[in-house]
């Protein structure tokens, strides 16, 4: 079974994003990248499944400019086979990259393809849904389980009010939760094998897909600041502000 | 302009989110139908029909759609999309799962999880863990929008709209539900909680969350936790508030054992009044917080609950 995975680069979790001056984005200059948290979740994923011997191959790939190379490498690094590059400098949304992504399913054909649930960055979780609606492909949406046996695989999904299994008909797809797995880290042998491990690129105008944009970024502010609080001594003195001064309980 | 809203239900019963996301929709425009597809769902449409702004409720009740699976869902939601400016469903798990499968299947772009509609075709949303605020204006001719229901008020009642039937089949054989497993609990839902209080890695152990019981129970509160404490196993995990868990805005919002990471707060900075009890003065939460309290939580939620 090939296990296809893309992967995005995006800015570190810990970092705070900050809103340029001129409201018209967040600015990422000299920001520290980082692979998608839930990206590195679904490879983990992924190797883990070669590992068992469900998976023969696991590509992955990822698009945008040449800097998101550095991701491809730590993905191979963690155990990918091999990586592609679609190269392109636009900025796209999620229905472009489903639709990119849809080019390379219909090129590569793996039997699954894992994604994480939402980038960190957009918060959009979008892309895995419009990929499986792009292939017409079953989906197992947020899995926190993924087992594979007799052509199926069977998804655990993290619902709002506890867990739901699916049972998808293979070919699939699959988005991550948190609580998949936890990802390994790449070994320095394998940082540096990682380098002669196949990387491909193609440029993303190949793949005949429209990237015109669907969606206007208007603006992009701060979120109001909430005003300063005061800090209490003790749990009455507390309860009487929330009582009297906040009116929240009574 | 005419908005479809695809109703959260449980079969049973109509969720509180639906009436919210009506109100998202009301701004959009006037006449608006809600979408109920599941099993057995009287009651529920009986429910839709009453929230104020309501036009039209058109009911799908199939064995077929009980578990409202994305496959079959989203196709239904294309066939009858056709005369819709605008579709509306509630950022919960049953709408984010849905409506993208919908979106790139109408070929359009999705927009997710708004908090303001600025115009019909502009919308706010936060980015980034919500430390940015994107406006965006779709320039698709079908907006496909989820809607984060903490952001927006209830509707108030009207008497009965119009509950129409529809007879849709729809079997693509992509998938099947398998099993459900239900964290039961008597207390209100985290999302709709007018109180949320929230135990962190600080609670130290799974056990210790029975501190807030009493709290809760005297507030009528929901009970939360941050990502560590469901990491650490202390409580399950649909418990969690944050970026990639629920996002609340109840009234108040009672940290406890919480730092304050970033992807926390994402999930809990639009609550109204923020209390913060932790033992470490430099945690960030304090610099959300309206009241911080530096003490102990083991000195000081047994205090909290006989003070109440």
């Amino acid at each position: 079974m090939k296990v296809l995975v893309p992967i995005k680069r995006v800015i570190d979790y810990n970092v705070k994003a900050r809103v340029k001056p001129d409201n018209t984005d967040v600015d990422l200059t000299n920001v520290k990248m980082a692979m998608n948290p839930f990206c590195e979740i679904a490879v983990e994923e992924a190797i883990r499944l070669k590992e068992a011997g469900s998976a023969s191959e696991v590509i992955v790939v990822s698009i945008g400019d040449k800097a998101c190379q550095e991701q491809l490498r730590t993905a191979l690094a963690l155990g990918a086979d091999k990586a592609i590059h679609v190269q392109t400098d636009a900025k796209l949304e999620s229905l472009h990259v489903a639709k990119l992504l849809a080019k390379l399913v219909e090129q590569q054909q793996p039997e699954l393809v894992i994604l994480g649930k939402q980038s960190i960055d957009s918060d959009n979780n979008q892309t895995g849904q419009m990929l499986a609606a792009l292939t017409k492909r079953s989906q197992g949406t947020f899995a926190s389980k993924v087992v594979i046996e007799d052509g199926k695989a069977q998804v655990t999904r993290e619902v709002d009010g506890g867990l739901q299994t699916v049972s998808l008909t293979l070919p699939a797809i699959v988005t991550t939760d948190l609580r998949l797995n936890e990802p390994r880290y790449a070994s320095l042998p394998n940082i540096m094998k990682a380098k002669r491990k196949p990387l491909e690129t193609i440029e993303a105008q190949s793949l005949n897909v429209d990237l015109s944009p669907r969606i206007e970024l208007v603006k992009v502010e701060e979120p109001s600041k909430r005003e300063a609080g005061v800090m209490v001594e003790s749990v009455d003195e507390l309860v009487t502000k929330l009582k009297t001064e906040a009116k929240v309980i009574s | 302009m005419n908005v479809l809203v695809i109703a959260e239900h449980d079969n049973g019963q109509l969720k509180s989110e639906t009436s919210k996301v009506v109100n998202a929709a009301t701004k959009v425009a006037t006449n608006i139908d809600v979408l109920i597809a599941g099993h057995n769902v009287g009651e529920a449409a009986k429910s839709a029909s009453e929230i104020s702004g309501v036009t039209k409720v058109r009911v799908v009740d199939n064995a077929g759609f009980e578990h409202q699976l994305a496959e079959n869902t989203a196709d239904l939601v294309v066939e009858i999309a056709g005369s819709y400016s605008h579709i509306f469903a509630s950022a919960s798990t049953t709408g984010k799962n849905i409506l993208p499968r919908v979106s790139a299947l109408l070929d359009k772009s999705q927009i997710s999880e708004i908090i303001e509609v600025v115009d019909g075709d502009t919308f706010k949303r936060p980015i980034y863990a919500g430390n940015a605020i994107a406006t965006v204006k779709s320039l698709d001719e079908t907006k496909v929008i989820t809607v984060r229901a903490s952001a927006f008020d209830s509707q108030g009642s009207q008497s009965p709209c119009e509950v129409d039937s529809l007879a849709i089949e729809i079997e693509n054989g992509l998938s099947e539900f398998v099993s459900i497993e239900q964290t039961e609990s008597e207390r209100p839902e985290l999302n709709a909680a007018p109180v949320v209080i929230s135990g962190g890695r600080g609670m130290q152990n799974g056990e210790n969350f029975a501190l807030l019981n009493g709290i809760a129970d005297k507030l009528g509160a929901a009970i939360g936790a941050s990502r560590a404490a469901v990491d650490a196993g202390f409580v399950p995990n649909d418990m969690q508030v944050g970026q990639t868990g629920k996002i609340v805005a109840p009234d108040l919002y009672i940290a406890v054992g919480i730092s304050g990471a970033i992807q926390h707060l994402a999930g809990m900075k639009d609550s109204k009044v923020i209390v913060a009890i932790n033992k470490d003065p430099d945690a960030p939460i304090f610099q959300v917080a309206d009241y911080g309290l530096v003490a102990d939580l083991f000195d000081v939620l047994p205090e909290l609950e006989t003070a109440l």
